[in-house]
């Protein structure tokens, strides 16, 4: 119980760990880029349905058309980062709601995450492929 | 720790649907679906970055029926995250939380989502039969 008065294991002292972080012992990162994010996909959202409805029924030529130009090809590249940004914040908020056993909880969230990244950067390597097309 | 297995609140099996819990729940629903269509999108595009063939084939997947419910449902979640997240990012700010506005923001969704939906469908389907 008696932990030395003067003496801590960090260097910040206790109230300047604790400044911030509120009950929940992580602070407001998740929720405030969870909120960023979602600010990002509004006209990234919209700009790729208008971009997909475009694209009904095309063949490939017309899609590496459209993604020749650098602007579709960048906004793509931040809708795929932001959207699996987005989308493992929320699914992590999910799990964790959801799944009571403490492991299961550890290994859904480990998994979830890893796939979100490897979702995204096969996402994002098909742009970037099919926008050097020579 | 739990030794009476009493009915957790909000004790789902008696409790009134309203429209406030409704959206709600859809919301994180419709947000893990989109996750889950994500899976689509990524591979229609490896597909198309794998050549002519493969895009030629996810493309005939996706005008068949069940390629275009997939896409229907995909759109309505999408429209409806993004109406309902819009109406989060305003409660954010601190306004709107009244009993009437939630009431009208949730309906304002509804109709949103169906108009957003209707629309895409209907210029999208004109756009397919060229």
């Amino acid at each position: 119980m008696a932990e030395p008065p003067l003496r801590s294991p960090h260097l910040r002292s206790p109230l300047g760990r604790a400044i911030g972080l509120g009950s929940a012992k992580e602070g407001v990162e998740h929720w405030w880029w969870q909120r960023v994010s979602s600010i990002a996909l509004v006209p990234l959202s919209l700009w790729f349905v208008i971009s997909v409805i475009g694209l009904a029924g095309a063949d490939l030529d017309t899609v590496v058309t459209w993604l020749d130009n650098p602007v579709a090809a960048v906004l793509f590249v931040l809708l795929i980062a932001a959207t699996f940004y987005h989308g493992a914040l929320g699914l992590q908020v999910v799990i964790e709601d959801y799944v009571e056993n403490e492991g299961t909880k550890l290994a859904a969230l480990i998994v979830m995450k890893l796939a979100a990244f490897l979702l995204a950067a096969l996402g994002i390597f098909a742009v970037l492929k099919l926008a050097f097309v020579p | 720790m739990i030794s009476d297995p009493r009915p957790l609140s909000p004790h789902l099996q008696i409790y009134r649907w309203q429209l406030t819990s409704v959206l709600s729940i859809l919301h994180r629903v419709s947000g893990v679906a989109l996750t889950a269509g994500t899976i689509l999108l990524v591979w229609w595009l490896i597909a198309a970055a794998n050549g002519p063939d493969s895009f030629e084939s996810i493309q005939w997947f996706l005008g068949s029926w069940l390629g275009l419910l997939l896409l229907f449902g995909w759109s309505v979640a999408l429209f409806y995250h993004l109406c309902n997240g819009l109406r989060h990012l305003w409660w954010d700010t601190g306004s709107g939380l009244d009993l009437r506005s939630v009431y009208l923001s949730g309906w304002a969704v509804l109709v949103g989502t169906t108009i957003l939906t209707i629309v895409a469908w209907i210029v999208g389907i004109a756009q397919w039969g060229p």
